[in-house]
């Protein structure tokens, strides 16, 4: 299935680009030469373990981080290629959160929000003032502007984050591990907040992570990092549903503790052929499995299922044990309504 | 004036104008070189931060060459680098006597003693605020002015008070050679004449001294910290 059209042309893509770091006299590679496009109004995640490369990886695009080799392009603009005060005009232009949030403690609210916009040459405080209340009213904190950081709690701080990423109007926003020090509602809500700016300002938002489930509820595509590789890329539905790298699949049971805890060979008690079928969209609306079942006359047991949602698509999974003479032919009246089916060894 | 008091404790004491002025000599000693070592040592503290290895402008040979004229400066005992600095002092201040005198040797001992302060204040700010700055598209300047020096305004203020304290004790050692001030009296008439009563009075007045520096170095360093919300 392709990934949602809802994205447009690439407007970050990464040509051939490698980085490694000199430690001791010797190159130590942290990411190995790849190549990769970002559609514009896509929200791309990467997911991988600490020291797979993902930080290095996304500081790339705003430069924090030089490539040792290869481009990387910003719309048509090759980063790499850009003088300091060029590149400080192109920063302005990529707003950027993290995990610890980074705000200035000797500063209010309202200070760190104006703080993007003074440096990049506001002078109008009226205008600055009005900015700042816009976007403390676009994250929720209108009320605290005259407060300090250390007065809010984790999730407000985010919030202050991204009013401050917001400021200079970005076309893309850099999420730096931007939910892994909150708690899991805090987590929920700021990532609604940010699925919700990239609805309305049609913003392109790269996030990278180590939790599947962050994945889950608000990209459209991913990429899977390993030890500086990308193993697999593609439309998060896809991914979720069907992972081919072993790292993937650890990532992808993370995020569904039951079938992890079901351990090696979990169906070899089980008679019949086991299957996993997997529903995405329209299809998970119509009752396709009781009708098929009756129409074949084939017998089904269900081992182990679940129904959510993949950001907007919901989509629902079912491990079944199917026993009876036409197996292939209600399988093939699966396929035809649209269910994905795999076999799973026993 | 409780005058008769004063002579039954102090006997010695017998020109308390004399010790007055040596207090306001000592007082604009502190406040000129104070102001200078600052004024020469927190650039001096920037730079060594800023060309530090992994830092925002890295420089290692500057950065070794600066390190190594602090270091030099620092292990020189204050009362060698004022007699050895004196033709220096002279060229730039036309005297190697008095506060004018003082003050060369007081800023050029205390700036790099100061700059190290300085340094090691601006180091405890975060790298992150540092990251974050840079990604929003600030100069080194911009961070140095905007981010570095408010962020770490709570432990500078901290070096100020230390810096200003060693300065008193410095200046108290100039007063042997010829600076004048409350080391002057206490090394003349207590230590030379053997009249301890002006070796107590100057070394109160200096305890008094101390105190308030520090006093003001905790009230404006509470200050700080408060106007973050702490």
């Amino acid at each position: 299935m392709p990934a949602p059209s809802r994205s447009g042309p690439a407007v970050i893509r990464f040509l051939d680009v490698h980085k490694s770091y000199r430690v001791g006299g010797r190159d130590v590679p942290a990411l190995e030469p790849f190549s990769l496009d970002i559609a514009d109004g896509e929200v791309f995640g990467i997911i991988g373990h600490s020291g797979a490369g993902k930080s290095t990886l996304i500081r790339l695009i705003n430069l924090l981080e030089r490539p040792s080799g290869g481009r990387v392009l910003i719309g048509d603009v090759d980063m790499t290629a850009l003088d300091e005060p060029a590149l400080r005009a192109q920063r302005r232009r990529i707003g950027m959160i993290f995990q610890h949030f980074n705000l200035l403690g000797s500063q209010t609210i309202a200070d760190n929000v104006a703080f993007p916009l003074r440096l990049a040459g506001a002078r109008d405080e009226a205008a600055i003032r009005a900015r700042v209340a816009e976007l403390l009213a676009r994250v929720g904190l209108e009320a605290h502007a005259d407060k300090y950081p250390a007065q809010l709690s984790g999730g407000q701080k985010q919030r202050v984050g991204i009013a401050r990423a917001l400021a200079n109007r970005p076309s893309i926003l850099l999420c730096d591990e931007a939910t892994s020090a909150l708690d899991p509602q805090t987590t929920a809500s700021v990532l609604d907040l940010l699925a919700e700016i990239n609805r309305e300002l049609k913003l392109t938002v790269v996030l990278i992570t180590h939790e599947m489930d962050v994945v889950r509820r608000v990209c459209d595509r991913v990429a899977v990092l390993d030890a500086g590789r990308i193993v697999e890329l593609g439309a998060v539905a896809d991914v979720f549903l069907h992972p081919r790298h072993p790292t993937t699949r650890r990532f992808v049971e993370e995020a569904l503790p039951e079938e992890a805890a079901a351990g090696e060979a979990p169906f070899a008690r089980v008679p019949g052929r086991i299957l996993r079928l997997s529903f995405r969209g329209a299809a998970t609306w119509t009752p396709t499995l009781s009708r098929v079942m009756r129409e074949t006359g084939v017998d089904f047991n269900i081992l182990a299922g679940r129904i959510d949602r993949i950001k907007d698509l919901p989509y629902g999974q079912l491990t079944l044990a199917l026993e009876g003479r036409d197996v292939d032919a209600a399988l093939a009246a699966l396929r035809g309504a649209g269910i994905e089916i795999e076999e799973l060894p026993r | 004036m409780t005058a008769p008091l004063l002579t039954t404790l102090f006997p010695n004491i017998d020109d308390w104008a004399e010790l007055g002025q040596a207090c306001l000599d000592t007082l604009l000693m502190l406040g000129g070189s104070l102001a200078l070592t600052v004024l020469l040592g927190l650039p001096l503290g920037v730079l060594l931060h800023l060309t530090a290895r992994g830092q925002l402008a890295p420089m290692p040979r500057l950065n070794a060459a600066l390190a190594f004229a602090v270091n030099v400066l620092r292990s020189v005992p204050f009362i060698i680098l004022m007699i050895v600095l004196m033709p220096v002092t002279y060229f730039l201040v036309g005297t190697r006597l008095g506060i004018r005198g003082a003050i060369p040797p007081l800023v050029i001992g205390a700036a790099p003693f100061f700059a190290r302060l300085v340094e090691s204040a601006l180091r405890e700010v975060e790298h992150g605020v540092v990251e974050a700055s840079q990604a929003m598209g600030a100069s080194t300047w911009q961070i140095v002015r905007h981010v570095l020096l408010p962020e770490a305004r709570g432990g500078l203020i901290a070096a100020v008070t230390v810096t200003a304290i060693a300065l008193v004790g410095y200046t108290a050692m100039g007063g042997a050679i010829g600076a004048g001030g409350l080391g002057d009296l206490a090394y003349r008439y207590g230590y030379l004449s053997y009249k301890s009563d002006y070796m107590l009075v100057t070394v109160a007045l200096l305890v008094v001294l101390v105190q308030l520096i520090q006093a003001l170095g905790d009230w404006l360093a509470a200050r700080s910290a408060r106007r973050r919300g702490r």
